[in-house]
């Protein structure tokens, strides 16, 4: 059941008595949230029912399309600062031409993957939560339950397929509109032509980097989905329940890409 | 039809339910009356499985549910109708939608038939012709009657009404009163009907429970509960100005 009774302890005693409540909290609320990625994948049997179809490409319409002018202004600006950052350097050593490659792979590595799911977590996952969370505390989560619709498969299948499939995309696009843009600030401001900025930023790159990427963007997307999706659940106390939900989803979202993206770089980076 | 064994509920520390025993019969209208914040709602929640008593058994046609999961706890609650108090309607699906959601995700029905059904059950809560339009762009009268026809959509044996009169002017709330009186007559379903509306309840019901401090301390008719003596009942009747006699008029300080 997704609609769960409020936990009620006694006010703790001492310091150690909150800690210990803490630790409590924090790992229930992990547990529940790997449950729910667990039955979420689980009802992904059903991605390919019509309603299911129809849901996803929906989400897939709002989480992608929508967020496309966002990704677009923050993945040019990006490509510019790193480009302007490691250009005003490599000039000291006369290196400037290779500013493409600083560009490419910072972009490919860490940058796309990271900035797309910081943007997502903030504009898509405080959308879910706010949603999932109204669901709760108007009853409309438990109306499906009663009508024996599973709100995982329901409500959760359909976003975390959506956002499995446009987190990589939107990754890869943020990726080559930053490679645009350092390239359109190492043309106006550090004198490299296009296709010398091309050529470097092309040469250095490699294969990994972008399967590294686009699997880290999977992974994001599928944390902000999922802790989203958990927060909204957990939601209480009607309008100011979903406020704090939301909250909790953007922070964790946040920590936990930034968390993950550490050990997935060092997982393939550092053997 | 459905039966409480000694149920008992903690919520927050705080004593909701305290060894409640009734039972409804089929073809009931049980409605289950009490001050804010006394465990009606609870209660209804109990029936479905929402919640999960601490103590106690509950009997849904013979079958104990408080330890069901999975397709059991789906084939009990299949015998349900739920109209939650603000009807709980899905924001971004139509009346229409909203109302045959349960037969698209439940039942093999074809898409015409579906139709037929959905129209027919919004015709018969007087919203036909607003099948198109979303929760936002209609009343909350209108809401309980599309979350009404959503809920007896699957013609469920038991229907649970959360409140279904709270917050309407009086004339949709005696509207809404008879639609479920003629639902139990046309279609013979159980109602269980949770509500501080005491008007509503000694029209509609056929006994009125009244809970109090965690306990059931009244159950009877209509017509003994406005004859009871308890201090509780009594002045519960008396803050909606109802006598003995019945009369709801506004009594003369």
């Amino acid at each position: 059941m997704i609609t769960h009774e409020p936990h009620y302890y006694p006010p703790a005693q001492n310091l150690f008595g909150r800690i210990g409540r803490s630790v409590l909290s924090f790992c229930r609320d992990g547990g529940r949230a790997v449950m729910l990625f667990a039955q979420a994948v689980w009802s992904a049997r059903f991605m390919f029912t019509p309603r299911s179809r129809r849901e996803i490409v929906g989400q897939m319409f709002v989480f992608g399309i929508k967020s496309l002018g966002v990704i677009t202004v923050v993945a040019v600006f990006t490509g510019m600062i790193l480009a302007l950052q490691t250009g005003i350097e490599l000039a000291r050593f006369n290196q400037e031409v290779n500013i493409g490659t600083a560009v490419m792979v910072s972009m490919l590595r860490e940058m796309g993957p990271f900035m797309t799911g910081l943007i997502l977590a903030a504009c898509v996952g405080s959308a879910i939560a706010a949603q999932i969370g109204t669901m709760v505390v108007s009853e409309e989560v438990a109306a499906l339950e009663i009508m024996s619709i599973d709100p995982v498969k329901f409500l959760v299948m359909p976003r975390l397929v959506a956002m499995a499939v446009m987190t990589p995309i939107l990754s890869f696009y943020m990726c080559v509109m930053g490679v645009l843009g350092g390239g359109l600030v190492g043309k106006t401001q550090l004198g490299v032509a296009w296709g010398a900025y091309i050529e470097n930023a092309t040469r250095f790159a490699e294969l990994k980097d972008l399967r590294v990427g686009l699997f880290k963007a999977f992974v994001f997307g599928v944390i902000v989905t999922i802790i989203a999706c958990h927060e909204g659940f957990d939601a209480r106390e009607g309008a100011v329940g979903v406020g704090k939900a939301t909250r909790r989803a953007v922070i964790t979202s946040f920590l936990l890409i930034l968390i993950m993206g550490y050990f997935i770089t060092r997982l393939f980076y550092i053997s | 039809m459905i039966r409480f064994d000694n149920v008992s509920k903690t919520l927050g520390g705080k004593t909701i339910l305290d060894h409640v025993s009734f039972e409804i019969g089929k073809g009931e209208i049980f409605v289950i009356v009490g001050p804010s914040g006394v465990g009606k709602s609870v209660t209804l929640k109990h029936m479905v499985r929402l919640l999960t008593p601490d103590d106690g058994d509950i009997f849904v046609d013979d079958t104990e549910v408080t330890q069901l999961t999975g397709e059991a706890l789906e084939s009990v609650r299949e015998k349900f109708g739920y109209l939650f108090q603000g009807g709980a309607l899905l924001a971004w699906l139509t009346l229409a939608e909203n109302v045959a959601l349960p037969l698209l995700e439940k039942t093999d029905m074809p898409e015409e038939l579906i139709n037929s059904k959905v129209s027919e059950t919004l015709a018969l809560v007087g919203l036909e012709s607003d099948a198109d339009k979303r929760p936002d762009e209609i009343s909350g009268g209108m809401r309980k009657r599309a979350g009404l026809a959503r809920a007896i959509i699957r013609n469920p044996k038991i229907v649970l009404y959360d409140e279904p009169t709270s917050g309407l002017d009086p004339v949709t709330a005696r509207t809404i009163d008879t639609l479920i009186n003629d639902m139990r007559e046309s279609l013979s379903m159980t109602s269980v009907v949770v509500t501080h509306d005491l008007h509503s309840a000694l029209s509609i019901g056929t006994r009125i429970a009244m809970l109090h401090g965690g306990k059931i301390i009244e159950l009877s008719t209509p017509d003994e509960f406005i004859r009871s003596e308890r201090q509780e009942v009594r002045s519960f009747l008396e803050s909606q100005f109802i006598t003995k006699e019945g009369s709801w008029e506004r009594k003369r300080k």
